[in-house]
């Protein structure tokens, strides 16, 4: 026994590497918010929205306090998390560490500026979006065992369609339009990797690439000659829930949106429950973690499969359908811009799981909001800095330093029954 | 109550015939066991049978109607249910949901019915005596319960015939014991039970009837009465010697491995090898007894570098390895006869030639200045085939079409035919047929008397008992005990379920 545990030190760094990242991220935060720099300027925060009758006034935050605090407490989650050893560390500490970092980061960034609250958390809100709507529709096809890597282009069909249909037809029939044209990319590969056991990433790159190339195409062919019938579909409005939408920080982010929101929530509300609580949600894990198995087991593998990606792609044809009818109308080539693939990012770093991808959308939105407001109030740290954030979050996460994110066993892998 | 028939089903893939007009009759509440070796066709047979594939002639009956199973659902339905060899379970999902899975009880709109699945899980085991933690994810559980979750589940379905698969094949003694007492009480309760294994001395204890299956034809049918010796030749169609000739040790042999104190941490700190020491002699074998996943492989790895030990010394003919890569243990002699040779020993899509200079090619006899030689590689080949009895049209086939014997020989040919001072074989004869066994037994003992150390890691005890010198057991990655070939078996067997010697 003593040469386990006299030995057990050594073999520990993967174990070790997270609780000592935090500390060490945390050392960093008070030295370098919190001592150098400016740490006496202080940051405005405005609370209430910019156009609610009530008005709670602002905070203002010290950048070197809040340094300081947001660091030791950053330090005090790693310590604690060494305390846990060999446990590996609670995923909640890593998600307060990640709240605190921004909280300071925030701060810092809008130095000597005032920024409201109530539209970082709106803007926040609408951007993490079709990040969400694409992550969701990558767990319905990924715990079942498909790597759906055409959200992009789903996205991007969906966005398509829907701007044209609704030009022609009015919103409602573009909301359907949108969401089926993902479906139509879903079945696609649905019928290429999961019937016939193509290479799922192959697969859905070149998905990817048609996407774009169609959609350009079909810009120039139908949409630029038909300015006037197509050129300026109609946008869903916000509605704006009385009273709610007053409420300060969150009223305008969740009180005041269209009605695409509220079907992403409900989405994510029931793929949560469906996935743990119902008898698709059993299979679909089922197939995700061992095809042989549900198969033994009497469960179609490649009905359930096929269904899943297609569902998966009427999803994410939803986030397509937000980007132009949802927001800013017209359809322009590449208006989704690479959102498909960060979506995978979330889908990851939500670990899979409908709540998971939900804080993942939102940290990438958040910080999607703090870079363009800080860009118009004027910051001291280049906008492209901001902008590398959620990469660079994404890329510690996907690498596995702070905890491992384990993916369904068969996701990936094509099953021949 | 159920009876069965098979009536003339054949199954051919491409031009192998794996079953030849077989015909097999199970009586309603009895334990028929399917004798035969690796390759024999019983595993196709009961894959015709769960409906995992269909005839190409030929009738299955039940109580005398014919049936027609087309997937596993079919088969079910009509009574059958089947415990794999690899089960079938979902390691994440919990017990109950492993048990209810593809037949769950669903409320309105699909919804899973958590209390009902816990219900009937707690019924079925207080039916059947089979205790099982339901809430328990299955990754979670060690191997004989794993095994009856899989025999619930297909009691759940009503299965009146049980197939088990080669079911000792992952259990200690004891569980194999447990199991028996199980399969009695379904036999009981008036199921049938078909029972595959190789193992004779199991199948003389649990069967009622036997019948036995060589090269996909049955051969003829017994009862357990029929000796071991009998069942054998039945089995393999000659008589055979199933003892293994050994010269006595080298005298005054120099130690060749030893390892003090070898411990492996997991990745989440979990012990995989703890405080493991050894030592072994030129020209001894040492067999690693143990049921799988008990630490082999850990240890396996770290003797061939793959893996490096957390604390401890290696030392190879007294020089420390611990830290060495895997290449340095090929250079420091160390030879391999993998578990999957197919996997790790072989490339399949190379020629027997390439294959047997695999671990080689950097040698000068095989390449200069980054060119191969291909006139020495050829003649190597022409030399080891012969001497290996590798029975290929040519040096040049490709490996992955060669049997289960064939392709042996060309990891045996190509790890012996150079200096070694340590062979790690690890289930060197699975798969194989009694001749193909005999001849690598043959040639693990011609090693061993050129003064080679081998470690002999194997599941089959009889191997072990066989071959070895020595006996070690490894128990959850320790070392549980040390034997002998003239220690009693049971006793072995205690070892491996954990029992300190």
């Amino acid at each position: 026994m003593n040469a386990i545990s006299a030995s057990a030190t050594g073999n520990m760094g993967e174990t070790r590497r997270a609780p000592f990242a935090l500390i060490v991220a945390g050392i960093l935060l008070a030295v370098v918010l919190g001592l150098t720099g400016e740490p006496s300027k202080s940051a405005k925060f405005a609370i209430s929205p910019v156009d609610s009758n009530i008005n709670l006034g602002s905070i203002s935050l010290p950048v070197g306090v809040v340094g300081l605090i947001c660091g030791a407490l950053t330090v005090a989650l790693g310590a604690y998390a060494l305390t846990l050893l060999p446990r590996r560390m609670p995923p909640w500490i890593l998600r307060t560490a990640f709240g605190l970092i921004a909280v300071a980061f925030l701060v810092w960034a809008a130095a000597g500026n005032s920024l409201n609250l109530s539209s970082l958390a709106e803007a926040s809100v609408v951007g993490a979006l079709p990040l969400l709507l694409g992550a969701l529709a990558g767990v319905l096809c990924e715990r079942s065992g498909v790597i759906n890597i055409a959200i992009e282009g789903q996205f991007l069909f969906g966005a398509f369609a829907a701007s044209v249909a609704a030009s022609a037809l009015g919103l409602w029939v573009g909301l359907v339009a949108g969401s089926v044209a993902g479906g139509l990319i879903g079945a696609i590969l649905a019928y290429l990797a999961v019937r016939y056991a193509a290479d799922q990433v192959i697969v859905g790159f070149v998905l990817n690439l048609l996407a774009l190339g169609l959609t350009s195409f079909l810009f120039t062919q139908v949409i630029v000659p038909n300015q006037e019938a197509f050129g300026s579909p109609p946008t869903f409005s916000p509605i704006d829930i009385p009273v709610l939408s007053e409420l300060p920080i969150v009223g305008p982010a969740l009180f005041d949106q269209n009605v695409i929101l509220y079907i992403a929530i409900a989405i994510l509300v029931a793929t949560q429950l469906m996935l743990s609580r119902s008898r698709w949600g059993l299979r679909t894990r089922a197939v995700g973690e061992s095809p042989e198995a549900a198969q033994s087991a009497g469960i179609d593998v490649l009905r359930l499969r096929t269904r899943n990606v297609i569902a998966g792609g009427l999803i994410a044809g939803l986030a397509g359908v937000f980007l132009t009818i949802g927001s800013v109308g017209a359809f322009t080539p590449n208006i989704s811009s690479g959102k498909g693939f960060i979506a995978l990012a979330v889908l990851i770093f939500g670990r899979w799981s409908p709540g998971g991808s939900l804080l993942a959308a939102l940290l990438f939105g958040f910080a999607e909001a703090v870079e363009s407001a800080l860009s118009v109030v004027g910051s001291p740290i280049p906008p492209e800095l901001l902008q590398m954030f959620p990469y660079l979050v994404t890329l510690v996460v996907v690498a596995g330093l702070v905890g491992r994110a384990r993916p369904p066993a068969a996701d990936g892998k094509p099953f021949i029954p | 109550m159920m009876k069965l028939e098979l009536r003339g089903i054949t199954k051919r893939f491409g031009s192998v015939v794996a079953n030849d007009g077989i015909d097999l009759l199970v009586e309603a509440g009895e334990v028929h066991c399917l004798l035969g070796e690796n390759g024999a066709g019983k595993s196709t047979l009961m894959n015709l049978l769960y409906g995992m594939l269909s005839p190409d002639s030929g009738e299955i009956l039940i109580d005398d109607r014919p049936v027609h199973l087309d997937s596993p659902a079919s088969a079910m339905a009509a009574g059958i249910g089947m415990v794999h060899q690899h089960f079938t379970l979902v390691p994440p999902l919990t017990v109950a949901e492993n048990i209810v899975l593809g037949d769950e009880h669903g409320g309105r709109l699909g919804w899973l019915d958590r209390a009902r699945a816990k219900r009937e899980v707690a019924d079925l085991v207080e039916r059947f005596g089979l205790e099982v933690p339901a809430a328990s994810t299955i990754e979670s559980l060690p191997v004989g319960i794993r095994q009856r979750v899989e025999i619930l589940k297909a009691l759940r379905r009503d299965a009146r015939l049980l197939i088990l698969d080669e079911p000792t094949a992952v259990l200690t003694p004891h569980e194999a014991d447990r199991l028996f007492d199980v399969v009695r009480q379904l036999r009981a309760d008036g199921r049938s039970i078909v029972f595959i294994s190789h193992r004779l001395a199991e199948v003389r204890a649990i069967s009622d009837r036997i019948t036995v299956i060589r090269h996909g034809r049955v051969v003829g049918e017994a009862d357990p009465v029929t000796t071991e010796v009998e069942l054998a030749s039945m089995m393999v169609g000659r008589t055979v010697d199933l003892a293994v000739e050994k010269p006595p040790l080298i005298e005054q042999a120099g130690t060749a491995l030893d390892l003090e104190g070898v411990s492996l941490l997991g990745e989440g700190g979990e012990p995989r090898l703890a405080d493991v020491n050894l030592t072994l002699r030129t020209g001894e074998i040492l067999g690693v007894a143990g049921v799988q996943g008990n630490g082999q492989a850990e240890l396996v790895d770290i003797l061939l570098g793959a893996e490096h030990p957390t604390s401890g010394t290696i030392r190879l003919g007294g020089e420390e390895m611990q830290g060495c890569s895997r290449r340095e243990m090929l250079a420091a002699e160390v030879g391999y006869v993998p578990e999957d040779r197919h996997a790790e020993g072989l490339i399949d899509g190379f020629s027997i030639a390439e294959n047997l200079i695999l671990d080689q090619y950097r040698a000068k006899r095989f390449s200069s200045a980054g060119r191969l030689r291909f006139d020495e590689i050829e003649g190597n080949a022409d030399e080891l085939m012969s001497k290996f009895d590798i029975r290929a049209p040519s040096r040049d086939t490709n490996c992955d079409t060669l049997s289960g014997g064939n392709a042996q020989k060309v990891v045996l040919a190509r790890e012996l035919s150079r200096e070694l001072r340590l062979l790690v074989a690890v289930e060197p004869t699975r798969g194989l047929d009694i001749g193909s066994s005999a001849f690598v037994y043959k040639q693990i003992v011609d090693a061993r008397s050129r003064g080679t150390a081998v470690v002999l890691v194997s599941s089959d005890l009889d191997e072990i008992f066989s071959l070895a010198d020595r006996i070690v057991v490894l128990y959850r990655g320790r070392v549980t005990g040390t034997a002998t070939p003239s220690t009693d078996r049971d006793q072995v067997g205690l070892m491996m379920a954990g029992a300190a010697a």
